[in-house]
């Protein structure tokens, strides 16, 4: 069995891992173990990021920190852990002229400076971008070359991490799953930071990589961390619906919005967002959840497209303005038939971001001394709605802050001692026996992400999210008797048994603390309780309950 | 009302064990693809078939690669074809480590 000593584990090698990773050794940090369940900077969501940036770089506007910040905390919907907001909007900058130094190559005007466009919810020109809709990959790339250069960085793929070790309270180490061969891992580690993005997986409808399964929250919840807002998931208001494309971002309409405008309509060609108090006029105006709830009251009225969402609608716009915004894209939707001169395209609103997350402190520290989280995985910057490109940023700045943190936490601490945890390394070798068994872990993921897609989605009522709960309980119930493939070497059933463990967990918390909040508010819409109530204004935390389920403190 | 069939042969075993083919009947859906197949088939048919992919939908992460019909090609962005059995094999040129996955991972990011 495969034993690794570190100095710090980073779990999870998307954009915030990496630049933890980086940080980690500008700050001193010898050894540093970079795990990806996937391959290193290809999994995860900073790949799949298509466009903005937000950083108060003032290229194109009289832009500072202060005023990213209001429209960040505005955004929050009063939830916003300010503290975190400020720290994001503070460093952001910095990471972005980084990245510039770095090479990834930010989009510029004839004049020299790096383009930056307003995106809904921003009141200046804030966000940056990587031509055409290459940003994430541009970042991922970019991170992925540097981590490479450094010996002090011990890259490793295909790598799940699968439980967390603690001593006397302290982080010690963890349990990996080497997919690969299937056996167990021991990783000795004197901090461990959580980079594991968010849990857009648990939804039928999203944008989601197949790693966002909530996997890095089931651990913090292990070791005694506490998550908090996890309530809140935000719903991109208009993912593609139809027709179907393949190889192209669900997302992928926000860019065009942001340069082109597009018209939000309903099935009988009427713009609607009026009716819900956001006028556009042509621009792109309205905050995500606000759309988001348009969108679906649209559709509940009976007033959709014909596969359940609304349209968007380009027709207005010139063709040879769509070539000049938008180049090869063009040409790529023409290979799926699609040409937006001639017809609108169908949207609806797909899960896409995680505004909760691990409770961490403005040094990343979680209550579990020694245990970071960074990126997407940290919760509260972004309040109960997050502003539209400030997921990169906040990957970058607090990658950046836990890789610093943590070192400096390392640094002081003797060689983590393995303090030798039978149980989780015993079980890898046990389901890696094989069970037979009525249901596999796939079928329940599936039915997780219905479930959750159903009665845990953007409106939320007491009744469906008692039935959720209950459900994803016996579901949990159920771990130990699936059907289990046997075999070692790339055994699937392995990975999809931890997944499935993981995304319960994360999926319970959701759901026990949507049931708590008996208010409306941002992401969170409750049917039952449509209005917001000031003394709401408060941030829930999720800890582990007694019997292994999720519970609000 | 006649509801279409997609048929999938797919390369099984390690690279110990001689290959075999099983054969999959997947409903077919209009824009559907390969890697939609692949994993219906695991949610339904058979959760010990491996296939590696991560991104599933925005052809970013390049990790779905396979061989469809003998040539090189994304599962995420291939459609799959009803009437006609499509053959998947794993990548080749590299070593198979079980049914579709082959040992894409860079040296330096081995354990």
């Amino acid at each position: 069995m495969p034993a690794i000593d570190t100095d710090i584990l980073i779990v999870g090698a998307g954009g915030a891992g990496m630049y933890a990773a980086l940080s980690a050794v500008r700050s001193g940090a010898e050894r540093v173990l970079l795990a990806d369940k996937s391959l290193v900077g290809r999994g995860g969501a900073t790949v799949m990021a298509q466009m903005t940036v937000a950083a108060a770089l003032a290229e194109e506007s009289d832009d500072d920190i202060d005023l990213h910040l209001a429209d960040t905390v505005g955004a929050g919907r009063g939830l916003c852990v300010e503290p975190l907001a400020a720290a994001l909007c503070e460093d952001a900058p910095a990471r972005i002229r980084e990245m510039e130094e770095w090479r990834v190559g930010w989009a510029r005007r004839d004049t020299g400076r790096i383009a930056q466009v307003t995106a809904p919810g921003h009141s200046r020109p804030r966000c940056c971008y990587v031509d055409f809709l290459n940003t994430g990959p541009a970042v991922a790339a970019t991170l992925r070359r540097r981590v490479a250069q450094v010996p002090a960085i011990r890259r490793v793929s295909n790598l799940t991490v699968t439980d967390l070790v603690t001593a006397d309270g302290e982080i010690a180490g963890a349990v990996g799953l080497d997919l690969t061969e299937g056996q167990a891992v021991t990783i000795a580690a004197k901090a461990v930071i959580i980079a594991t993005g968010g849990l857009t997986r648990l939804y039928r409808r999203s944008s989601a990589s197949a790693n966002m399964g909530g996997d890095g929250y089931a651990l913090a919840l292990g070791a005694g961390a506490e998550l908090t807002d996890m309530e809140f998931v935000q719903f991109f208001p208009i993912g593609h619906l139809a027709p179907r494309l393949v190889g192209m971002d669900p997302i992928m309409w926000d860019p065009f919005r942001y340069k082109l405008g597009g018209r939000l309509l309903d099935s009988a060609g009427d713009e609607f967002l009026a009716r819900y108090g956001s006028d556009e006029a042509g621009a792109y105006t309205t905050p995500r959840d606000i759309a988001t709830y348009a969108i679906t009251k649209e559709v509940a009225a009976g007033r959709g497209s014909p596969h359940g969402g609304v349209y968007l609608s380009f027709q207005h716009v010139p063709r040879a303005a769509l070539e000049a915004a938008f180049g090869p894209v063009i040409d790529r939707l023409a290979r799926h038939g699609i040409d937006l001169t001639r017809a609108p395209i169908e949207v609806s609103p797909i899960a896409h971001y995680h505004m909760g997350g691990i409770a961490v402190d403005t040094t990343m520290a979680s209550r579990v001394p020694g245990l970071y989280a960074a990126g997407e995985a940290a919760g509260g910057a972004n309040g109960a709605n997050r502003l539209s490109g400030n997921a990169i940023p906040e990957a970058l700045v607090f990658g950046e802050r836990a890789g610093h943190f943590a070192a400096a936490y390392a640094a002081g601490r003797k060689p983590a001692r393995w303090p030798h945890d039978g149980e989780a390394v015993g079980r890898i070798a046990r389901l890696a026996e094989g069970r037979r068994g009525e249901v596999s872990a796939p079928e329940l993921l599936e039915e997780l992400r219905t479930v959750m897609q159903d009665y845990v989605g953007p409106f939320r009522a007491a009744g469906g999210l008692t039935r959720a709960v209950a459900r994803l309980r016996e579901m949990r119930a159920a771990l130990p008797v699936l059907a289990i493939p046997p075999g070692r070497a790339c055994n699937p059933g392995l990975a999809d048994w931890f997944e499935l463990r993981a995304s319960l967990i994360a999926a319970e918390a959701v759901a026990v603390a949507a049931l708590s909040r008996s208010e409306s508010r941002g992401a969170h819409q409750r049917d039952d309780f449509p209005q917001t109530d000031p003394a709401w204004a408060r941030n829930q935390r999720v800890a582990l309950a007694a019997g292994g389920g999720a519970a609000v403190t | 009302m006649t509801t279409l069939t997609a048929h999938l042969s797919v390369r099984r075993g390690t690279a110990d064990n001689p290959p075999r083919y099983d054969e999959f009947a997947v409903p077919f859906e209009d824009g559907a693809t390969v890697l939609d197949a692949l994993m219906w088939v695991r949610a339904r048919l058979d959760p010990s078939l491996a296939i590696r992919y991560s991104c599933i939908n925005a052809n970013v992460c390049k990790e779905c690669t396979i061989a469809v019909d003998g040539r090189v090609a994304y599962a995420c962005t291939t459609r799959l074809k009803a009437g006609a059995v499509m053959v998947l094999e794993p990548l080749p040129g590299k070593p198979v480590l079980r049914d579709l996955v082959s040992d894409t991972r860079p040296p330096r990011e081995r354990l």
